[in-house]
């Protein structure tokens, strides 16, 4: 089932078992899905709620147990180990809650890590400056703060271009100030290299920077709404 | 009953940690084994001989006349000294079984005196001593008796001085005289070839026109005595009997090969368990080192519930322990294995009646006391800098890993991506695991480099002795020096293509206060068949005047061309002169002095002598000559050079794969030992970074780069390192081995340098493809969801 044009991810009956032992839980249960191009989608809901396993299934990270995912033209759930990597490698920035930066090298070597085997990257340094941070480009990532730490590893998400950034908790680690100015990163970032952007978060108030916000709980979408009156991160606060 | 809680954890950590517990308590094992295989066979060689000296009352001085007269062992009985003295017939016979033709040499030795009496008594295998009365019935030595399937009742045709005689073999017996029974004129013991007779004084006598005469003397001295002041008395007295100048136990054949073995297994005990030892403690230092990064928090936190830093570190201390007492098991089991099996090879090569086996517990205490104490070493330096962190600090996660950019150069020079500067940085951070893993995989190159030479150095030996220096088919040695018309008659045998004779002389040839004795060849100006090489390999003409001195012989003397030798004949007139040192020549069996010969005959004032004959023969015509040879008047002995090549090159073939297999085995542990753990700990280091890299989109293949790339940089470091001190380690062991005996051609050709690296690289790829697994499992959902 092919995607309609302007559409990046379309997701049917997607559900997700995890077996541990004698015991199943059952992560998913049927979720069905679609974004824009462009779109800036906040996935809002408690932990255990199935919100992860999604983003890590539509990010080629993890298998789903049952339905379909597609990326454009690509039928994800159909796709083995290698190809899976290769839609990473070519399609999807990741931001993290812990930054997962490579302490041995400097803020542009790590952004340099994706360039370097990207199709079609931006310039390190570019990628920097979208983020702000330019002047920390030679630093290593225990010489920055959090914050910091998290432009570097958004940088490094877009450096490639990608299609789709998907980011789970990009401010959990951090306080509301610093938070802000990841948040400010994330929203420039999708307006100017027009990723769909999905973020997960715990954090309700930024649900009004979305253009759309869906709400997980017990392994279902349980409301999606849009947002007509998208604010900037600077005007939300926690 | 109850386990504490501390000592089930120590379980269940060697449980989870076995592959990487393995690898190092192999490499302790390896210590142990080396360290008791090498102590035990010495000992064990050691204390064989001596109980069967003591046994068998072996001689201490033993000296060659011509023929003395009996009444001369009164006199030489009253040496101060010497508690007892017999005087014996040896001389050199041939074989004659029909159907062997090749010729093969026996020493005929008088019986030691009856009634427990006589020295270098005979231990008797098989059969009965000759009746004294008997002029017929002989004792032959084991060696020789089973190599042509000969026992008691078996008649032996043999020549002597060149009378056929047909000998009734009584018995088969062993000699501490003849424990590495090495024939004249051989470089191996071949005991096909030669073989030693016992027979009664009686028939000797009257066989070799001796009677009331002796040829040998062999003396027993009292304990605490001087045998150089014996031996110096002695010569005196025998000089008028052509006396060839008497020699200590040092210098007995027998008794100074398994002085060299000796000397060698103690090189072994000295080089190989260190190696092992020390890695050992490398490698569980850097293990724990691991373990407590990973266990930081635990260990804050024992403290902070009342575990004293004594406690937690006994638990770490414990741990070790438990790895090093499986190591030393296995290296007891495995010391204990291969010590029988080099006892095997010993039998092989020496004849003792039996072989005194040490199972010291002393030596067993003392190899597992060095191994716990080098476990426990690398263990405690790295318990000590988490002990003395506070709980509260030891609870806190450690502060990030500061990185350094400091190889802006280098890394425009080999355009590393950054994957290549993780690799490099990583290196870095670490310097002194990076050093001591380059080290420990560099002495595995070394262990190799340091046996494997031995093949290239045993060809280059070949090729000089056989095919450059003697270059003769045979040799035929006459009983005594004959007159020049001798290689006329040799020149009439079947076959003989080419003649070319020789002159030896008993010598002792002195500079200032070091003296050796040995033979000095004549040569004609220009040889063919027997050559003297100089040390760039050419042939030398023989020096009208002078002396040219083989290597070994003028290092003993310690003299250079042009410096002046004091040389006096033993034999002859005894006429004694200086010459000239006029070159230097290669040689790597015994010592060697070559000379023109009719300067030599000169020297000696007796005209054209010649004492035996190189012959080149032709190959269709060799069955011929080996009949006629052994028959001709003068023979005393015929040595035929493809045989003592073959025996040469099947001896060594056996030896040298033993030996190498065993130092492979040596070197593959240390290197999958060094390579695993070293592998493993950087994987537990970087784990989560490599996790990152396979989400930003990374290959399996791209992310065990990383990994592989740290490796690889530590196994290819390590080559050059591993060269170098392994030529160092081979330099040492050939001047440890040289004596005069023989000396060894210290080759170490490229195939050398290659063949351990390849063997080290393929031990490493082993380890690489073990933990090739665990990248490729590498959880990436677990890794982004924890912090560190």
């Amino acid at each position: 089932m092919p995607a309609p044009n302007d559409s990046v991810f379309r997701a049917t009956g997607l559900t997700k078992v995890y077996r541990n032992g004698a015991l199943e839980v059952q992560a998913l249960r049927g979720i069905d899905f679609h974004a824009r191009r462009g779109e800036f989608i906040v996935i809002l809901g408690p932990s255990g709620s199935g919100k992860s396993t999604f983003l890590n299934i539509v990010g080629g990270l993890d298998r789903a147990s049952g339905g379909e995912v597609w990326f454009e033209d690509h039928q994800l759930t159909g796709l083995n180990e290698a190809q899976l990597t290769q839609y990473r490698r070519d399609h999807v920035g990741f931001v993290f809650q812990f930054y997962n930066l490579v302490p041995s090298l400097t803020a542009r070597e790590n952004v340099q890590l994706v360039t370097e085997i990207a199709r079609h990257p931006m310039q390190a340094d570019h990628a920097l400056a979208l983020v702000g941070l330019s002047d920390r480009a030679n630093h290593f990532p225990a010489q920055l703060s959090g914050g910091e730490q998290q432009r570097v590893a958004i940088a490094r998400a877009i450096a490639k271009n990608p299609e789709v950034l998907l980011c789970d908790e990009p401010t959990g680690a951090l306080d509301s100030a610093t938070g802000i100015k990841v948040l400010e990163a994330l929203t420039e970032v999708n307006r100017t290299v027009g990723a769909t952007t999905l973020v997960i978060t715990h954090n309700a108030a930024i649900r009004d920077i979305a253009d759309r916000v869906i709400r997980f709980a017990d392994g279902r979408i349980v409301e999606e709404s849009g947002n007509a009156a998208k604010r900037q991160p600077s005007e939300v606060a926690w | 009953m109850v386990i504490p809680p501390l000592r089930r954890k120590v379980l269940r950590d060697l449980r989870r940690l076995w592959a990487q517990v393995l690898a190092i308590a192999l490499v302790l094992a390896a210590g142990v084994a080396t360290l008791i295989l090498g102590n035990g066979a010495y000992a064990s060689l050691n204390e064989t001989r001596a109980r069967y000296y003591e046994d068998n009352r072996f001689a201490d001085i033993f000296a060659d006349v011509t023929r003395a007269p009996r009444a001369l062992l009164a006199e030489i009985e009253a040496i101060d000294g010497v508690l007892d003295a017999e005087a014996r017939i040896v001389k050199l016979g041939l074989l004659d079984l029909p159907g062997t033709v090749e010729p093969a040499s026996v020493l005929f030795v008088s019986l030691p005196g009856g009634d427990g009496a006589g020295l270098n008594r005979l231990y008797l295998r098989q059969g009965r001593l000759p009746d004294p009365q008997s002029a017929q019935e002989i004792v032959v030595s084991e060696g020789f008796a089973t190599a042509l399937r000969l026992g008691p009742g078996d008649r032996l045709p043999v020549l002597m001085n060149g009378q056929r005689r047909d000998l009734k073999i009584t018995g088969v017996a062993l000699s501490p005289e003849f424990i590495y029974a090495l024939g004249p004129g051989q470089i191996m013991p071949d005991p096909r070839r030669f073989g030693v007779v016992w027979a009664t004084r009686a028939s000797l006598e009257a066989a070799f026109d001796l009677d009331g005469a002796f040829s040998n003397v062999v003396l027993k001295l009292a304990p605490g005595t001087n045998p150089d002041r014996v031996i110096e008395t002695l010569d005196r007295l025998a000089a008028r009997y052509g006396g060839t100048g008497a020699s200590g136990r040092k210098d007995q054949i027998s008794h100074a090969f398994l002085d060299a073995e000796l000397k060698q297994l103690s090189a072994m005990v000295k080089v190989l368990p260190p190696i092992f030892l020390a890695v050992a403690a490398m490698l569980v230092n850097m293990t724990l080192s691991r373990l407590i990064a990973l266990e930081r928090e635990q260990i804050g936190l024992l403290k902070a519930i009342g575990y004293s830093a004594r406690a937690v570190a006994q638990h770490y201390v414990e741990f070790v322990l438990l790895i090093a007492v499986a190591g030393i098991l296995i290296g007891f089991a495995a010391g204990a294995w291969l010590g029988a099996g080099l006892a095997q090879m010993y039998a092989r090569f020496f004849s003792f009646p039996y072989l005194v086996f040490t199972r010291d517990p002393q030596l067993y205490g003392v190899a597992a006391l060095i191994t716990l104490a080098a476990a426990v070493g690398g263990a405690l330096y790295a318990v000590r800098s988490v002990l003395r962190l506070p709980p509260a600090v030891a609870m806190a996660p450690p502060a990030p890993a500061a990185y350094r950019r400091r190889m802006g150069g280098l890394r425009r020079l080999l355009r590393l991506r950054q994957t290549g500067v993780m690799v490099a940085r990583h290196l870095m951070r670490w310097p002194f695991r990076t050093a001591s893993s380059t080290l420990g995989v560099a002495m595995s190159v070394a262990i190799l480099v340091a046996s494997l030479w031995t093949f290239g150095s045993i060809n280059r030996m070949i090729e000089i002795t056989f095919f450059r220096t003697e270059r003769h088919d045979a040799q035929i040695f006459f009983g005594a020096p004959a007159p020049l018309a001798a290689i006329f008659a040799a020149a009439h045998l079947p076959g003989v293509m080419m003649v070319e004779p020789f002159r030896q002389v008993s010598v002792r040839i002195s500079h200032r206060a070091l003296s050796k004795k040995l033979a000095i060849t004549g040569r004609p100006e220009h040889p063919r068949l027997s050559r003297v090489l100089d040390l760039d390999l050419r042939p030398m003409p023989m020096p009208e005047a002078g002396l040219v001195l083989s290597e070994a012989l003028a290092d003993a003397l310690r003299v250079r061309p042009g410096d002046l030798v004091t040389v006096e004949a033993l034999e002859g007139r005894r006429p004694t002169v200086m010459l000239p040192v006029s070159g230097l020549s290669v040689g790597y069996v015994g010592l060697g002095a070559a000379m023109e010969i009719g300067a030599l005959n000169r020297m000696m004032r007796e005209g054209a002598m010649v004492s035996g004959v190189s012959l080149k023969i032709d190959p269709s015509a060799t069955t011929a000559f080996f009949a006629a040879a052994k028959t001709a008047p003068k023979t005393e002995l015929v040595n035929v050079t493809a045989l003592m090549l073959d025996r040469f090159r099947q001896t060594m073939a056996e030896n040298i794969t033993i030996m190498i297999t065993v130092y492979v085995v040596l070197a593959g542990i240390i290197a999958m030992g060094v390579v695993y753990n070293f592998s493993r700990i950087a994987l537990s280091e970087q784990g989560r970074e490599l996790a990152s890299l396979r989400v930003l989109g990374f290959t399996t293949a791209e992310v065990s780069g990383v990994l592989f790339g740290e490796l690889a940089t530590v196994v290819l470091l390590a080559q050059p390192l591993g060269w170098l001190i392994g030529y160092g380690i081979g330099l040492a062991m050939v001047a440890a081995f040289s004596s005069d005996l023989f000396r060894v051609p210290y080759v170490v050709g490229r195939e050398v340098f290659a063949t351990a690296s390849l063997v080290v690289c393929a031990a490493a790829l082993i380890s690489a493809i073990a933990i090739r697994g665990r990248i490729n499992h590498l959880d990436m959902i677990e890794v982004l969801k924890t912090r560190e």
